[in-house]
C-alpha cells in the first residue's frame, strides 16, 4: 500500500467488475460493472471497492462528535447546523440543563456554538443529535477552524497520533468535530500555530508519510521559540 | 432568416476555418472559486462562462422541499456586457427557460435521493456569448458538481449542431447561427448515450436531424474528454508535488 500511488477518479469512471470486487461506498452498480458515483481516491479494502470522497458535505454516522452552530430555538428543543444537507434537532431532554416547555432560549440561541454526538438518523434522514454525553458542552472561548470534512480522519491521525502530536509541541484544547468544525481553547499566538499546522495537514493530507513531516515541523518551531 | 452572407466558401470551410464537424476550441478549469462548495470556469469559442455549486443544503423555502429526494436549483444569468448591445440584467424568459432546462438536465444525473429535503444550488454565469451558452454551461455545471463531491450517475455534457447554408454541421458560431437555418442543442450522459436535454430552433427533415443528432453526440463525448481531464488536472497536480 505505501508504494502504491493513490489513484484519484471521477464520477462514471469504471471501476470494476461485479465478479471480481464488490461494491463499497461510494459506488454503484449498472450492467455488471462497478461504476464511481463522485470524485475521491479508490480504496481497495479486501474486495471491496470504495471511493472516499476529496471534497462534499458531512455525511452524518451514528455516534460522531460534531460541533453545531444553533440556527433556530424552537419550543422543544433547537435546530442545529452541524454541516449536513440538513439540520439536526437537539431535544430539551438531550441538553444537560434543566429546560422548561417554552423557555429554551434561555440557554441556547442562534449562533451558539455547541459540542454534540449524532444520536439518530431516520430513514428520511431527519438528525438527532445529543449533548448528554462525556464532557459536551457549549462552546464560549476559543476559535473554530473550518476544514474540509473528508480530511478529518488525517488530521485525528491513525489512534489519534496527529492531534496527541500537536497537543505536545502547542499548548492547547483541541475538540474535532467529524463534521470539519475544529474547536482550539489556547492563547492567541499559539491558536494561529495550530492553524497553520491544521492547514498543512489539509492541503497535504493525500500524501504519505505526513505525521513525520508534521513533527518535523512542529520540533522546528520549537526550536526557533527557544533560540 | 435569408441573407448574402457566405457561411460556406468554395473549398467546404466555414466562416473561421472549421470542417463541418470540428468544435471550436475548448478550454475548462475546475475549483476556481473557493467559497463556493464547487465550481468550474469554461471558455468555449467566444463564450466565457462560471459555474459556482452550492449543497447539498438545506432548501430554503421550505414548501420546495421534496421529502424524499434533493431538488437542483439551477439559475442561467447572463451578464448586462456578455451581449454587444447591453442586457437588460435580471431573470427574462429566454433565461427563465434555459434554467429550467438546466434543472431537469441535471436532476436526472445527481443521486437525489441521497439527501432528503435539501437542494443543490447551480449558479451559472455568463460572462462572455458567442452561441451556445446553454451548452457551455451545462457542461461547466457538469465539471462543477463533480468538484463539488456531490454523487452522480455520469457527468453531463452538452454539445450543439445545427444546419447552415443547406449543410449539417457541429458546433454554431455566432454568425452561424443567426444567419443559419436551424440549430439543435443536446446534452447527454456520456457513459450510456442517455438524452437529457435536446430543443431544436428551425426546420431540419428527419435525415439532417439524425446527422445532426450524430455530429452532436460525436461532439459531446469529445468535449466530455476535456472535462474528465480537467478534473484530474486540478486534483493530480497537487499529489505529485
Amino acid at each position: 500500500m505505501q508504494d502504491e500511488k493513490r489513484q484519484i477518479v471521477f464520477p462514471s469512471q469504471i471501476l470494476g467488475d461485479v465478479k471480481s470486487n464488490k461494491a463499497g461506498k461510494g459506488t454503484f452498480i449498472e450492467n455488471g460493472k462497478i461504476i464511481s458515483e463522485r470524485l475521491g481516491i479508490l480504496n481497495k479494502n479486501s474486495e471491496f471497492l470504495n471511493v472516499i470522497p476529496l471534497k462534499g458535505r458531512y455525511e452524518p454516522v451514528i455516534g460522531d462528535f460534531v460541533i453545531g452552530i444553533v440556527e433556530e430555538s424552537l419550543s422543544a428543543g433547537w435546530l442545529v447546523d452541524i454541516n449536513a444537507p440538513s439540520p439536526a434537532f437537539l431535544h430539551t431532554e438531550e441538553v444537560p440543563w434543566d429546560v422548561e416547555f417554552g423557555d429554551t432560549d434561555k440557554y441556547l440561541n442562534r449562533g451558539d456554538t455547541i459540542m454534540a454526538k449524532v444520536l439518530k438518523i431516520d430513514e428520511l434522514k431527519k438528525m438527532q443529535v445529543t449533548m448528554k454525553d462525556r464532557n459536551l458542552f457549549k462552546i464560549n472561548n476559543g476559535d473554530i477552524i473550518d476544514v474540509e470534512p473528508s480530511k478529518i480522519p488525517r488530521i485525528i491521525g491513525k489512534q489519534g497520533s496527529m492531534i496527541s502530536l500537536i497537543k505536545k509541541y502547542i499548548r492547547c484544547r483541541i475538540f474535532v468535530g467529524k463534521n470539519g468544525k475544529i474547536w482550539v481553547d489556547a492563547e492567541l499566538d499559539n491558536i494561529e500555530r495550530v492553524k497553520k499546522v491544521i492547514e498543512k495537514i489539509e492541503n497535504e493530507a493525500i500524501k504519505f508519510g505526513l505525521t513525520n513531516r508534521i513533527e518535523e515541523l512542529l520540533k522546528k518551531e520549537v526550536r526557533n521559540v527557544q533560540q | 432568416m435569408k441573407s448574402d452572407k457566405v457561411l460556406i466558401d468554395d473549398n467546404g470551410k466555414r466562416l473561421d476555418g472549421r470542417g463541418f464537424d470540428e468544435l471550436r476550441n475548448i478550454k475548462i478549469e475546475a475549483g476556481v472559486l473557493h467559497r463556493a462548495d464547487g465550481s468550474c470556469y469554461l471558455e468555449w469559442g467566444g463564450n466565457k462562462v462560471l459555474v459556482a455549486v452550492y449543497g447539498p443544503r438545506e432548501a430554503i423555502p421550505r414548501h420546495t422541499q421534496n421529502s424524499l429526494r434533493a431538488i437542483v436549483n439551477a439559475r442561467y444569468n447572463m451578464a448586462a456586457f456578455s451581449v454587444e448591445d447591453r442586457k437588460r440584467p435580471g431573470p427574462d424568459r429566454r433565461s427563465k427557460e434555459i434554467s429550467k432546462v438546466i434543472s431537469e438536465a441535471l436532476e436526472k444525473i445527481v443521486l437525489t435521493e441521497q439527501f432528503p429535503r435539501s437542494s443543490i444550488d447551480v449558479n451559472i454565469e455568463v460572462l462572455d456569448a458567442e452561441a451556445g451558452t446553454r451548452c457551455a454551461g451545462l457542461t461547466a455545471a457538469g465539471v462543477a458538481l463533480a468538484d463539488a463531491g456531490i454523487p452522480m450517475k455520469d457527468i453531463p455534457v452538452a454539445c450543439a449542431a445545427g444546419k447552415i447554408a443547406g449543410k449539417v454541421v457541429l458546433d454554431l458560431g455566432k454568425e452561424e447561427d443567426n444567419f443559419g437555418d436551424a440549430d439543435l442543442p443536446i446534452a447527454i450522459s456520456p457513459r450510456t448515450n442517455e438524452i437529457l436535454l435536446l430543443q431544436m430552433d428551425g426546420h431540419l427533415t428527419v435525415d439532417e436531424f439524425n446527422q445532426a443528432l450524430d455530429y452532436a453526440i460525436n461532439g459531446c463525448h469529445k468535449v466530455s474528454e476535456i472535462q474528465k481531464k480537467a478534473i484530474l488536472d486540478k486534483y493530480q497536480i497537487k499529489k505529485e508535488e
